[in-house]
């Protein structure tokens, strides 16, 4: 790439420019900035989440309810759920990497609106204030999913308190998604057309427009819950005439693509960890492109398949069934394509590659399983057991928080400039690879032998599997917090990072590590497409 | 490029036109999180309509129509002023702009009044699921399921009249004060562009609501 | 997984697991297969090794279209195999026995056509085909039975049916699968499933006023047959034979007279009115549980307009 040391200039980096102070922090209008103050909640309720999955895999090592009440255990794997789900699945990706790399990818000083950025910001603290403070007074316990008529005629816990966090997340969400897709249409630098794109913005992109247009649906469907709770209207309520499955088919509506606004983002870092690491282009770019897209639009068409059981017609199942299974199709071009970006390469194995490749393995894992589900005849069987939990955690924890993780380590040097010890890098990738598969892989067994999900107390016989997730379990979160403790430790006594320190391509990497406030010192042009790694 | 472009380039645009294209498109697609908004309320309506065709159409003959229909009036006028501003505006006006503008924010007031006197009729008339609903008949349930449904979705679409009201003002305001000329009208574009879908989300609601078995005995 | 699955209790079970061990088999396959040649390609082409690389093209319409299609092809046929077994999961077959389920928060109520009624527990006979018609008396539940491999939810307002075969005896888990509150981990119950011999004294031992004869008794003691019956002076419909048929509604619309139209009659009378009566009927909504329901719709079913009348059993195709 030309110019690469033009914009090496010796301006004070992000960290500094602009001021030091809280209040420059909280009035910043830098992607840079806001996308800090994101990973900052981001981290918290990732680690509130996992507090939430501490006790419900403690609970269930043994095969009586005794650690929890039953109304506490449920309340429990209800606030793991929403935690999880909407503070820290859906925006980890988009608000941290995507705000601040996106601008930089496509050589822009900023995103096409900052201060909506912020106030993005503002309204997801908010938010999870709000929920905090729903945990505090007694928490809720329909489960992340609300169905009704339990979630608004019979659970008497705060439904409405936690319909109102999540609304208002969803709002911070549908603006984040507006801010990229404008982003990248207006932004982009002089010859950075289209298919010179990043795969990684091409993911936030795609992912922007699930975001968009989903998040909507789930807002008017949490509103309606609401209004039933505090108004009785009667929409969901049978015996006033409503129907409870339209929720269901409301709910999932927005809720099956939002499964795909947690994973796209993490397909679209894996591509960037992989072409890195094998120091090539990515193999089949146009159809890595395409089926991204693919994933995004026909994401919208499958949310039947998680009714199979629940009363919806069998013509409909039927078509849902064959839909589920087209949706996998890019999935598995894509997983190809990344085994085949690594044929004729220069690997290395550093921490990210090493995520990088986890996540491939891990996300192949959890989409197979998909196709069970997919299949109506087996899904009568394996739905609402824990071969689904086991299904997407596969995809989610061994997906996109593995791609979330590796992505923060390749670009840590950059965001922060600093480097961390590579060998706990190294080492906590690998445990965490260990003690997830210990963790999850005994609940397609577990699943398979019928064991039901959301269940406090269970039958003697499934214990043994239960205590070797629960023991995966204890791994896994040593491993989560090893980076916490390394990449803490960084921040202060870590070396400091040059521009590249991985010899990437990528327009990020022409700048200081960290980068000025304006990014780019002179606006780059580019002549080439990604990934051009020279031998 | 105009002066006042340029005056208002953000740092993070190159070029004026950069900058409109991408506040347009940022409004086109707040715009389309609207309709999957509203689609929601429309399609819980079908939903209810289909299962309950008789006790809708009873429902909305219940309706008041002649409001409706006045302010379906107010509305489609306020949006024919809102353009007409605009295009003030981009021929170098700026106190026929402000005007119109200033009308538009009031014709959308008057759409409030107007629907506020039609609430106020509907609790006197014991209409108002939760709070005050008197309505007996052996369709009385659906027709509490209508109601509750007429609530949200002109509830939710008066909300937005409000703030486009706000909006309206404001833009009255900044054209009055010469904000904007012909090289420079982004923010009232897209204000009156918000203004305009307000308007055909009331297009929708009209018929369903008001119109609903008028038609047939 | 052969160690791993529970008992194959229904006709179904085999040929489920059989559609589960080829799709295991095939993605097992398919994971090897990826895994080995990514560990494979790690080897070979770490930083520093000898391997020659040389040229590599960045894309390859051939090899990118065949991995496309290929599994297109697969899912398709792994599409077609299941949904040939979900129609056989779908349709009861005409002369099977009915048994009816309500759950509760947070217990399985049954009730046999013979009026035998059990809490968390469904006895069965060996080799009968078997329909259960569900409903829930207030949030959704889901009726799973791992050993027959099937589980339907059950809806509060709705009738939904699931049928099986039962192809070994032994006691069966039957645990609920659809969160329902507090107790939902605590809602379990036993399927057993009995030789036909023992089967037929066990609802001998059991037998109480068959399940038509508890709704007759019942549509006289909740009032319905005052507005109904015979000798009324209201002007109600009669609902002699009357399941199966169609009727015309005020609002010009035709019903067919169902299960579910049965129930909603009972509990929502305003919704639907036959044309030429008078919308007058009380509503029992809070009146009677849908076990109740489920008796008075059996005692309905079993009247009979003079002459010829075929019954069809309702099947919840919607």
């Amino acid at each position: 790439m030309s110019g690469t040391d033009i914009n090496l200039s010796m301006e004070p980096s992000y960290l500094v420019s602009g001021g030091n102070t809280l209040w420059s922090w909280l009035t910043t209008h830098d992607h840079k900035r806001i996308a800090i103050l994101y990973a900052l909640g981001i981290t918290f309720f990732f680690f509130l989440g996992g507090a939430a999955a501490v006790l419900v895999r403690l609970e269930l090592a043994t095969p009586a309810g005794d650690l929890l009440t039953a109304e506490t255990y449920n309340k429990t794997f209800t606030f793991h759920g929403i935690v999880m789900v909407w503070f820290f699945l859906v925006p980890s990706i988009p608000t941290t990497l995507g705000n601040f790399l996106v601008p930089m990818m496509i050589g822009a000083r900023d995103m096409a609106f900052p201060r909506l950025n912020l106030f993005s910001w503002y309204l997801y603290m908010a938010a999870g204030l709000f929920t905090i403070a729903m945990l505090l007074l007694g928490g809720v316990d329909t489960g992340w999913t609300f169905y009704t008529p339990f979630s608004t005629m019979f659970s008497n816990t705060h439904v409405i308190l936690a319909a109102v966090g999540v609304f208002v997340v969803g709002f911070s969400s549908i603006l984040t998604g507006i801010n990229i897709l404008v982003t990248v249409h207006s932004l982009r630098a002089k010859g950075m057309l289209w298919f010179r794109l990043p795969l990684f913005v091409w993911a936030m992109y795609a992912t922007s427009i699930v975001m968009v247009l989903a998040t909507p649906v789930l807002a008017m469907t949490l509103a309606l819950i609401a209004l039933e709770r505090l108004a009785g209207i009667g929409i969901f309520d049978p015996a006033l005439g409503g129907d409870p499955l339209l929720f269901q088919h409301f709910f999932w509506f927005y809720s099956h693509p939002a499964v795909y606004i947690m994973v796209l983002p993490a397909m679209g870092v894996a591509s960037e960890l992989i072409t890195m690491g094998a120091r090539q282009k990515i193999f089949g770019y146009r159809f890595m492109t395409w089926s991204m897209l693919a994933i995004a639009v026909i994401g919208f068409l499958v949310w039947g398949h998680h009714m199979f059981v629940a009363g919806q017609s069998m013509y409909a199942s039927m078509v849902f069934s064959i839909l589920s299974f087209v949706i996998a199709v890019p999935s598995a071009i894509k997983v190809f394509n990344w085994v085949g970006t690594l044929y004729k390469g220069h690997l290395d194995f550093h921490a990210p590659m090493l995520y990088g490749l986890g996540f491939v393995g891990l996300f192949m894992l959890g989409g197979l399983t998909g196709l069970f589900l997919a299949a109506t005849a087996l899904d009568v069987n394996l739905t609402d057991t824990y071969f689904v939990v086991s299904h997407f955690h596969y995809i989610m924890v061994g997906g996109s928080v593995m791609a979330y993780l590796g992505g923060i380590h390749y670009w840590w040097p950059k965001i922060t400039g600093r480097l961390y010890s590579e060998r706990l890098a190294k080492f906590a990738a690998l445990l965490m690879f260990l003690g997830f598969n210990l963790t999850f892989f005994p609940q397609y067994l577990l699943g398979y032998e019928g064991m039901p999900r959301r269940y406090h107390e269970y039958l003697p016989k499934y214990q043994m599997l239960n205590v070797l997730s629960s023991a995966g379990a204890s791994i896994l979160a040593v491993s989560y917090l090893l980076p916490l403790a390394y990449l803490g430790w960084s921040l202060f006594r870590g070396a400091r990072a040059g521009p590249n320190p991985f010899r990437a391509t990528g327009l990020e990497w022409t700048t200081p590590s960290p980068p000025p406030a304006h990014n780019f010192t002179v606006p780059p042009v580019v002549t080439e497409g990604p990934y051009e790694y020279r031998p | 490029m105009t002066d006042l472009a340029r005056a208002h380039l953000q740092e993070q645009f190159d070029q004026p036109t950069q900058q409109k294209q991408a506040a347009t498109l940022g409004m086109w697609q707040f715009l389309a999180t609207e309709v999957l908004f509203f689609g929601v309320l429309f399609a819980a309506y079908t939903a209810c309509r289909y299962r309950f065709a008789d006790g809708f159409a009873e429902a909305a003959r219940h309706t008041h129509v002649v409001f409706g229909s006045i302010e379906t009036a107010v509305l489609l006028i306020s949006s024919c002023g809102a353009a007409l501003a605009l295009r003030n505006v981009e021929l170098g006006g700026r106190r026929v702009a402000a005007a119109l503008l200033a009308g538009t924010a009031a014709l959308g007031t008057v759409f409030l009044v107007l629907h506020g006197v039609e609430y106020a009729s509907e609790y006197r008339e014991g209409l108002v699921p939760g709070l005050r609903f008197d309505h007996a008949g052996p369709h009385a349930r659906a027709v509490e399921l209508f109601y509750c449904l007429y609530f949200l979705i002109t509830g939710f679409h008066s909300l937005h009249v409000i703030i486009g009201v706000v909006l309206m003002t404001v833009m009255a305001v900044k054209a009055w004060r010469g904000r904007f000329g012909p090289g420079y009208a982004t923010p009232l574009e897209n204000a009156a562009l918000y203004w305009h879908f307000v308007d055909i989300v009331w297009i929708f609601v009209y018929p369903m609501i008001y119109l609903v078995g008028r038609a047939s005995a | 997984m052969i160690g791993f699955a529970p008992p194959q209790a229904s006709s179904f079970a085999p040929r489920i697991d059989m559609l589960f061990n080829a799709m295991l088999v095939l993605c097992s396959i398919v994971a090897l297969g990826v895994f080995v040649v990514m560990i494979w390609f790690c080897i070979k082409y770490r930083r520093g090794s000898p391997a020659e690389r040389g040229q590599r093209e960045s894309s390859n319409l051939t090899v990118e279209l065949s991995w496309t299609l290929i599994p297109f092809l697969m899912f398709c046929g792994l599409f077609g195999w299941s949904l040939y077994l979900w129609d056989g999961l779908r349709t009861p077959p005409h002369d099977a026995s009915t048994v009816y389920v309500v759950g509760k928060q947070w217990m399985w109520k049954i009730q046999h056509p013979g009026g035998q009624r059990e809490i968390d527990q469904l006895h069965l006979p060996l080799g009968v085909p078997t329909r259960l018609v569900m409903t829930s008396q207030d949030v959704i539940h889901s009726f799973y039975v791992p050993a027959f491999r099937i589980k339907q939810d059950l809806l509060p307002g709705r009738y939904t049916q699931m049928w099986f075969t039962p192809t070994e005896t032994g006691t069966f888990d039957l645990m609920c699968a659809e969160f329902c509150g507090t107790d939902h981990a605590a809602m379990r119950g036993e399927v057993v499933v009995m030789r036909p011999d023992d089967y037929a004294r066990w609802m001998q031992s059991h037998a109480q006023v068959g399940l038509a004869e508890r709704g007759e008794m019942l549509f006289r003691r909740f009032g319905c047959s005052g507005c109904h019956g015979s000798g009324a002076t209201v002007h109600a419909p009669d609902l002699d034979g009357i399941y199966g048929t169609t009727v015309a509604l005020t609002d010009g619309s035709v019903a067919t007279v169902d299960d579910r139209y049965l129930h909603d009659s009972i509990m929502l009378p305003k919704s639907q009115v036959v044309a030429g009566y008078a919308p007058i009927m009380p509503s029992y909504e809070n009146r009677i549980g849908e076990e109740d329901v489920l008796a008075l719709l059996a005692y309905i079913k079993s009247t009979q307009q003079p002459g010829p009348h075929p019954t069809e059993p309702s099947h919840e195709r919607h």
